[in-house]
C-alpha cells in the first residue's frame, strides 16, 4: 500500500515567497521575535549559502548584501498550509495533516486514476509548484518512510518495496528529529548517538535491537525501526474543511488602489489555483481590508461577526472595510475577479491606508460549461459580469439590471434587481425559434400591439388652463417648451391607493393631444389630487 | 541603338536577355492576375442576413423582418409609434428566449405597459442612462479623494447620450445578446446628428457576422449608410368612444371636424390621413370602463432604406394599429 509525503523545506520562507515569488532568486531570511530582539527563524538556500543561519540576530544579518528580511507571518503560513492540504486532497481523499510543512496521503487505488506512483509523485510536485510551493515528494510503502525520504531527499523520490533500509541508510540522523528543530540540539538521544559515532540512519539500523532497547528504551527501538523503514502505523485521516481564504499583512500600508490590485491579483491566483485543485468554483468573494486609521466606516455589506457558515470574520467594524462580490454563476477566472474587485473598489474606495488584506472565496460546484448547439444567443457569464460592472461604473449600480414589477397600482411600481441570465429551458432554441417565427407569420402578432408610453422621470410640472373642467391649454418645460393648445382630451381616469399609509396617492389621468409647433403629440396629463398640481407624466408613442 | 527603357543607363546588349526574361515573367503574372482577380461586375453578393420577426405582422410582411447582425434604425417624431414597435420587438425576442438589452438614454421605459405587451423581464437588461446628479458620495480617504472626485465629476459631466453610447459599445463588444436596443427617441436631433459616423460604423462592424440585432430609435435618421434597415413611422391616434349610447368609436380626425368644421392642416401630408373606419376595440379587461381614454395609435411605416434586391418603383408602406392598455 503506497504512501506519498509532501514536504516543504523552509516552510516559513516558502509561505512568504508564495506571496512574493519574485524574491525567490534572492537570499531570504525570516525573522521572529519582538524588536530589537529579533532573530533569524528560517532561511532559504541562497541565504544559507551566504552564511546566514537560524538563530542569528537581525543586526548580524543586516550586514549581508542582497538579503531580504521579512517578519514571520502566521497568516501566510496558515494559507500555505491550507494550500498544501488542497494539493493533497486533489489526489486522495485520505490525507494526514502530519505537520504544517508535511502532508502524507494514501495512494491506494489511485493508479487507475493518476497512473503509477512515480507519476503521481511528479504530479504532486507539479501541483504544489503551481500553488506557489516548492515541495519535496517521496513515495514509500509506509507513511514514516515516506516522511523521512521526503525530508531527506530533494526533488521526487520513489522507494520500491523492500528497499527502504537501503535508501534511508544514507540519510543523516537529524531527519528523525525535524519536527522540533529548536529542540534538535537538546535531544538527548541524538547526543547519545553522536557520542557513539552514529551519524546516519544506516548505522543506527545496523545496531543490535536488544542493546538499543537496553540503553535507549522504547524510544530508541522506535527510532531504529524508523531508520530501517520498517515502522508501520495507521494513517490518521484528516478531512480539512472547505475553507478558501488568503490573507496577507503588509509591512507598509497601501494608499493607492493600483498596488492593492497587484496584491489582489496574486491572492486571487492562489485562491483560484486552490479551487481548481479541488474541482470547485466560487460564487461569492469576500474582501476585508484592515485599515490603518480607526474612524468608523458605514460601508459593510456583509454582516459582521460571522460569515454564512459561522466562521469567524473580522468583527471590528471600525478597522475593517468589507466588500462582498456575489456572482450569479460560479466562476473561476482570477482576471475577471480582479477586474470586478477593481471596479467595485473604484466605486467604493476604502477610505484609509490598508494594513492587512483578507480574501475569502465561498466554494461551490462549477457550472456546466457547454450549452446546447441550438440554444438562442446568450452572453458568456464572465464577460457579462464584467460588462455589467463596467456599465455600473458609468451609470451607477442602481440603474442597471432587470425589472421586477411590484404588486401595486402606484405609478413607478417596479424595482431594479441584478440581472441574472438563467439558462433557457430545454427544448427552447433555434429550432423552436424557427417554429415561433413561422407561427408568428401565420398568426400575425400573437398578442395585441400595445400603445407604449414614454415616461418623464420625474414627471414634468405643467400649467393647465381648464374650460368646463377639461384642459384646453397645457404648457411645461423640459429643456425646451412643451405643450400647446389641447386638440382633444379624454378623462379623467381616477385612481388612488395606499391611503392608509403615509405615502398615499390619488390622481386623475387625462389623455390629451396637443398641437405643438410642427406636430401633434399625445400626452398623459395627471392631476395630483393630494398636492393639487398638474403633471405631464409621459408621451404616448 | 537606344537603351532599354526599363534600365536607361545600361547598354542594351548587357541588359537584353535578363530584362526580357523579367518582362515575360511580368506579363505572365499579369495574365494570371486577370484570371485570379474577379472584376467588380462579377463580385458575389454578400449573403443575405438571417431575418427574424419584429413582432408585428405588417412590418414583417413589409421588410421580411429584422436582420440579424445588422443595424436597424427606426425614426419618427414623438407619438409616432416607435416605442410601440420597440415593445413588440422586445416581446418577440424575449419569447425566443434571447437575451435583450435596452439602453435607455432618457430613462423613459415604462415597465407596466411593457409587461402588458408581454415583454419577458427575466431576459431583459435595462440600462437607465439619464442619471440624476448624486448628492451623497461614499466617504473617501485623503489619498483616494482626488480619484473618487474625478470619477464623480466625470459622471456628472458626461451627458446621457455619451453614457448611452459607451454602454452600447460595451454591450455590443461583450456579445451574446440577441437584441440590443439604443433608445435615443427623446434625444434632440441636434445632439444625435453629432454622433460621429465612425461610432455607427464601429457598432455595425462589431455586430457583423453575429446573431445580434442592433435596434436604434431616433427622431431623425442618424446612422446613415450604416443602417441596413431604416423605417420611418408616423401615427394618428384613435380617440376613445363614448361610453353611453353605444356609438361607434370615433377617430380623432372626425372629432376635430366636428369641433371646427375642417380637418387640421397638420394632419395632412405624407403618411397622415384621416382614418376612415376604425375597428372597435375593447379594453384589456374586456369591456368599456367608466371613462374612455386614448384607444390607440394608427401607425404608418415607411421603408426608407433596406437591403432589397430590386429598387421598388414606389415607397413601401404598411399600416397597423396599436391598442392602449390601462392599469387598474
Amino acid at each position: 500500500m503506497p504512501f506519498a509525503c509532501i514536504f516543504v523545506p523552509d516552510f516559513p520562507v516558502e509561505a512568504l515567497l508564495r506571496a512574493e515569488p519574485e524574491l525567490r532568486a534572492q537570499g531570504f531570511a525570516v525573522l521572529e521575535g519582538k524588536a530589537p530582539l529579533q532573530k533569524v527563524f528560517a532561511v532559504n538556500k541562497n541565504a544559507r549559502r551566504a552564511g546566514v543561519a537560524c538563530g542569528m540576530t537581525k543586526l548580524q544579518v543586516e550586514a549581508c548584501v542582497d538579503l531580504v528580511l521579512r517578519a514571520r507571518s502566521p497568516l501566510l503560513e496558515t494559507a500555505a498550509h491550507a494550500a498544501l492540504l488542497d494539493c493533497a486532497q486533489s489526489f486522495s481523499p485520505r490525507v494526514e495533516d502530519t505537520a504544517p510543512d508535511t502532508i502524507v496521503l494514501d495512494l491506494a487505488g489511485l493508479e487507475t486514476l493518476f497512473g503509477p506512483p512515480p507519476k503521481v509523485a511528479e504530479d504532486l510536485a507539479g501541483r504544489a509548484s503551481s500553488l506557489g510551493l516548492e515541495a519535496q515528494v517521496a513515495v514509500a510503502g509506509n507513511p514514516d518512510t515516506a516522511v523521512l525520504a521526503a525530508r531527506g531527499f530533494s526533488g521526487v523520490t520513489v522507494i520500491p518495496e523492500g528497499k527502504e533500509a537501503d535508501q534511508l541508510s544514507r540519510l543523516p540522523l537529524e531527519v528523525l528529529f525535524v519536527e522540533k528543530p529548536e529542540d534538535r540540539e537538546s535531544e538527548p538521544i541524538l547526543d547519545t548517538l553522536h557520542r557513539w559515532g552514529v551519524r546516519r540512519l544506516g548505522e543506527l539500523a545496523r545496531l543490535p535491537g536488544i542493546a538499543i532497547s537496553e540503553r535507549l528504551g522504547q524510544r530508541g527501538v522506535h527510532l531504529q525501526e524508523l531508520a530501517r523503514g520498517a515502522a508501520s502505523r495507521t494513517l490518521v485521516s484528516f478531512e480539512p474543511p472547505l475553507v478558501f481564504e488568503e490573507a496577507i499583512e503588509l509591512e507598509c500600508p497601501l494608499v493607492l488602489l493600483e498596488p492593492l490590485a497587484c496584491w489582489l491579483s496574486r491572492m486571487l491566483e492562489q485562491l483560484c489555483a486552490r479551487l481548481r485543485a479541488r474541482a470547485l468554483a466560487t460564487q461569492e468573494l469576500r474582501l476585508a481590508l484592515e485599515l490603518q486609521n480607526s474612524h468608523p466606516l458605514e460601508v459593510a455589506e456583509f454582516p459582521l461577526g460571522e460569515d454564512q457558515q459561522g466562521r469567524p470574520f473580522p468583527q471590528d467594524s471600525k478597522r475593517w472595510f468589507q466588500r462582498t462580490l456575489r456572482l450569479p454563476v460560479p466562476l473561476l477566472d482570477s482576471q475577471a475577479f480582479l477586474k470586478l474587485l477593481q471596479l467595485d473598489l473604484k466605486a467604493h474606495p476604502p477610505g484609509a491606508p490598508i494594513h492587512k488584506i483578507h480574501l475569502a472565496a465561498e466554494p461551490t460546484r462549477p457550472r456546466t460549461a457547454q450549452n446546447g448547439l441550438f440554444l438562442p444567443p446568450s452572453p458568456e457569464p464572465e464577460k457579462l459580469e464584467l460588462t455589467l460592472a463596467k456599465i455600473a461604473g458609468i451609470v451607477g449600480g442602481d440603474r442597471v439590471g432587470s425589472l421586477a414589477l411590484l404588486d401595486t397600482h402606484r405609478p413607478e411600481g417596479f424595482r431594479m434587481q441584478p440581472f441574472v441570465l438563467r439558462e433557457s429551458p430545454s427544448g427552447s432554441g433555434r429550432n423552436q425559434e424557427n417554429s415561433q417565427n413561422s407561427s408568428l407569420e401565420r398568426e400575425g402578432r400573437s398578442t395585441e400591439l400595445v400603445t407604449a408610453l414614454r415616461i418623464f422621470r420625474p414627471p414634468l410640472a405643467a400649467s393647465v388652463t381648464l374650460r368646463e373642467g377639461k384642459p384646453t391649454y397645457v404648457s411645461s418645460w423640459q429643456g425646451e417648451e412643451l405643450g400647446g393648445e389641447v386638440l382633444w382630451a379624454a378623462g379623467p381616469w381616477r385612481s388612488s391607493g395606499d391611503w392608509w399609509e403615509k405615502e398615499g396617492w390619488a390622481r386623475d389621468e387625462w389623455d390629451i393631444a396637443v398641437q405643438e409647433e410642427t406636430q401633434i403629440v399625445c400626452y398623459r396629463l395627471v392631476r395630483d389630487l393630494l398636492r393639487g398640481r398638474w403633471l405631464l407624466e409621459g408621451t404616448y408613442d | 541603338m537606344s537603351s532599354f527603357p526599363l534600365f536607361p543607363n545600361m547598354p542594351v546588349r548587357a541588359v537584353m536577355p535578363k530584362s526580357l526574361t523579367l518582362l515575360s515573367e511580368r506579363l505572365a503574372a499579369i495574365s494570371n492576375l486577370t484570371t485570379e482577380v474577379r472584376p467588380a461586375s462579377r463580385l458575389s453578393l454578400r449573403p443575405a442576413p438571417e431575418m427574424v420577426s419584429s413582432g408585428i405582422r405588417e412590418i414583417d410582411a413589409l421588410t421580411g423582418g429584422l436582420p440579424r447582425g445588422c443595424l436597424t434604425e427606426v425614426c419618427g417624431s414623438p407619438s409616432s409609434g416607435r416605442t410601440s414597435l420597440l415593445f413588440a420587438t422586445l416581446a418577440a425576442a424575449t419569447k425566443r428566449q434571447e437575451a435583450c438589452a435596452l439602453v435607455d438614454a432618457s430613462d423613459v421605459f415604462d415597465p407596466v405597459l411593457a409587461a402588458a405587451a408581454e415583454v419577458g423581464f427575466e431576459k431583459l437588461l435595462w440600462v437607465r442612462c439619464d442619471a440624476p446628479i448624486e448628492n451623497s458620495q461614499p466617504r473617501v480617504g485623503r489619498e483616494e479623494k482626488s480619484e473618487a472626485g474625478k470619477n464623480s465629476a466625470r459622471r456628472r459631466k458626461e451627458t446621457p447620450l455619451g453614457q448611452a453610447l459607451r454602454v452600447t459599445d460595451l454591450l455590443l463588444q461583450s456579445g451574446g445578446f440577441g437584441l440590443v436596443i439604443l433608445d435615443l427617441g427623446d434625444v434632440p436631433f441636434k445632439m444625435t446628428r453629432r454622433i460621429p459616423l465612425t461610432s455607427w460604423f464601429r457598432f455595425q462592424r462589431t455586430i457583423e457576422h453575429t446573431p445580434t440585432i442592433f435596434f436604434v430609435i431616433t427622431q431623425e435618421p442618424c446612422a446613415q449608410t450604416c443602417a441596413s434597415l431604416l423605417l420611418k413611422l408616423q401615427a394618428q391616434f384613435l380617440g376613445g368612444s363614448p361610453r353611453a349610447g353605444g356609438k361607434k368609436p370615433s377617430a380623432f380626425c372626425s372629432a376635430l371636424s366636428a369641433k371646427d368644421g375642417t380637418a387640421p392642416a397638420s394632419l395632412e401630408g405624407p403618411g397622415l390621413h384621416s382614418v376612415k373606419e376604425i375597428p372597435k376595440k375593447s379594453t384589456i379587461s374586456g369591456g368599456f370602463s367608466h371613462t374612455e381614454l386614448l384607444e390607440g395609435l394608427h401607425i404608418q411605416t415607411e421603408v426608407l432604406r433596406s437591403r432589397l434586391e430590386r429598387k421598388p418603383a414606389r415607397s413601401l408602406t404598411a399600416e397597423f394599429i396599436s391598442q392602449s392598455v390601462r392599469a387598474g
